[in-house]
């Protein structure tokens, strides 16, 4: 590397400083929101800092008493990780044995690809008769209704990150062990299943993260405590006439938490499946 | 094994992949298409066989051409301005600075917000009593009265495409990042050997490698774009007076708000023809970018 002039540095240094407060002024926004106390909230001008530190809003949205803010926000809260749980466990299910099927028999990859089309629909356009099919089955406002719909995103997406994973295993590895003597099936469970472990992961993790963030599908189909996801319950509170702007905040902060922490952990891991499937188009 | 038998075995591991595919896509797809023909309503009656009226009207509306083009401007504005802003942050976390790791961590955040959290987040930004960004301008000088951002047709669209270039920008970052890393050191150094200046060693040197992965982010994120509802149904409902109405808005009103089934399928169906242009339009250009590479 070249030896970096003085003034250069300094621009650089300076341009990271203005990208951090970019992409962190917002979020602190709404983390300060969340701890000050209502009337800095609504005063002119307004305050930027907290007179008083105050976490009583955490309290209220976790508190489980009956009837109140906070049983409804954990009903949602427990709705969304169902929901999010049990689309990631069956995309999975389905993801796994297809996209492994596609990566060692190209010839039937035009199926794969006509499922990978699909990511092109709007939600709209599956809307209307997901509507009467669910209600038909009786399972309008309820979690594994909600869980069934979402099978429409997680899978054609789980299947694709899986098969480049698959893709990534050579396959002699596989002959060989075969050649040993051992039949497909316990190949696959012994070699195969294993050193595709870390894809496994990142596509359920992948797959978690974008069940958590649906709204279209979880707005039409549920209507109440039973099945109402986090990402509905916010939109509620910030449409409805919530006058307190820091509870809005407080549900933003908790809602995005888990994704959050699983962003800054697993970092490595998702930013290489978003690249892989990048790269190779 | 034969390969007769190698097939149908591959057949019977995608089966339960694709019967639930046709269970929850494939036959709702279908049932849309024929809806799309009726004049069914969302409750009470199946409807009537009306043949291509729904789309004759659809196409010929205002409400339509008025709503195409918000759709329009709202993804080629933020698609353009995440993309450039993308490049111009990869290329600046990929200089040596103190907190470099640090930075690039950061720029997960955003991406790993949830969408409905951010607009949330932004709708109490731009809150015309207590919003922070009217009293920021405010406070030092660059406001004089405090203005309802979302309010108001003439901000409430660029307000909304802030909003979401915030959250998308890093993504686009991320995977420019990944590419400028692949630059092979000893080319660039060629490059300086040679004379060139900063611009043409972007354009001929570094944008090669680009332009693959950012070829495939904007296609993705260009579709996304287009068929946007969550940000806007939660900061402005696609309003004031419709001026941020996108198309899945607009299907979302006919179909759920007037309830009218029919004429919202025709209304979905065109959207996704949209949209399958668009894809195909990109497909022609993905495949140009990695013949000009080989």
């Amino acid at each position: 590397m070249e030896r970096q002039s003085f003034v250069f540095s300094v621009f650089i240094h300076a341009c990271a400083l203005l990208l951090a407060a970019v992409i962190l002024a917002p979020l602190l926004w709404l983390f300060i929101m969340s701890i000050s106390p209502a009337a800095d909230l609504t005063a002119k001008p307004l305050v930027w800092w907290p007179q008083s530190i105050d976490f009583s809003r955490y309290g209220v949205l976790l508190s489980s008493v009956e009837n109140s803010a906070g049983a409804a926000f954990v009903a949602s809260l427990v709705n969304s990780i169902l929901v999010a749980g049990m689309a990631t466990i069956a995309a999975l299910a389905l993801a796994i044995p297809a996209a492994w099927a596609v990566s060692r028999t190209p010839s039937i990859g035009w199926s794969l690809y006509m499922v990978i089309a699909t990511y092109m629909l709007p939600p709209v356009a599956l809307a209307v008769p997901l509507y009467f099919g669910l209600a038909h089955l009786g399972l309008l406002n309820n979690v594994f209704g909600l869980a069934l719909v979402y099978l429409t995103i997680l899978a054609p997406f789980t299947t694709w990150l899986m098969k480049s994973g698959f893709d990534a295993i050579p396959r002699e590895i596989e002959a060989a062990a075969m050649m040993d003597g051992a039949g497909l099936f316990a190949t696959l469970r012994i070699i195969t299943l294993p050193l595709a472990a870390p894809v496994m992961a990142t596509s359920a993790l992948f797959a978690f993260l974008l069940a958590w963030d649906e709204f279209f599908y979880a707005l039409l189909f549920t209507s109440d405590l039973r099945a109402k996801t986090l990402t509905v319950a916010i939109a509620d509170l910030a449409g409805g006439r919530v006058s307190d702007y820091g509870l809005i905040a407080t549900a933003g902060v908790l809602a995005a938490l888990p994704p959050v922490v699983i962003g800054l952990v697993m970092q490595r891991a998702l930013i290489s499946g978003l690249t892989s499937g990048g790269v190779k188009g | 094994m034969t390969g007769t038998s190698m097939t149908t075995r591959a057949w019977l591991l995608m089966l339960p992949l694709l019967a639930v595919m046709i269970a929850v896509i494939g036959w709702p797809l279908a049932d849309t298409i024929g809806l799309s023909f009726t004049d069914a309503k969302l409750v009470g009656t199946s409807g009537n066989f009306v043949g291509i009226d729904n789309y004759v009207k659809t196409l010929s509306g205002s409400n339509f051409q008025r709503t195409l083009v918000t759709t329009t401007i709202f993804a080629v504005v933020s698609v353009f301005a995440e993309m450039v802003l993308g490049v111009l942050a990869a290329l600046l976390l990929n200089q040596q600075f103190y907190g470099r790791t640090v930075l690039r961590g950061l720029m997960i955040l955003p991406w790993a917000l949830p969408t409905v959290v951010n607009a949330t987040l932004w709708r109490l930004i731009y809150n015309p009593e207590y919003g922070a960004l009217n009293a920021a301008l405010t406070q030092i000088g660059l406001l004089d009265a405090y203005r309802s951002w979302l309010g108001e047709p003439g901000t409430a669209l660029a307000a909304l495409i802030v909003a979401d270039c915030w959250k998308n920008f890093p993504l686009v970052a991320l995977i420019a990042l990944a590419a400028l890393q692949a630059v092979p050191r000893d080319i660039t150094a060629a490059s300086l050997v040679d004379g060139a200046g900063p611009f043409a060693r972007f354009r001929f040197v570094i944008l090669p490698y680009l332009a693959g992965p950012l070829v495939v982010a904007l296609v993705l994120r260009t579709i996304e774009a287009f068929k946007v509802f969550d940000i806007i149904w939660v900061m402005t409902r696609g309003g004031p007076a419709n001026s941020t109405r996108t198309l899945s808005i607009l299907v979302y009103q006919e179909a759920f708000s007037f309830q009218r089934a029919g004429s919202g399928a025709s209304l979905a169906l065109i959207v996704t023809l949209l949209v399958a242009v668009l894809a195909a339009a990109y497909a022609v250009l993905v495949r140009r970018t990695a013949g000009s590479n080989a």
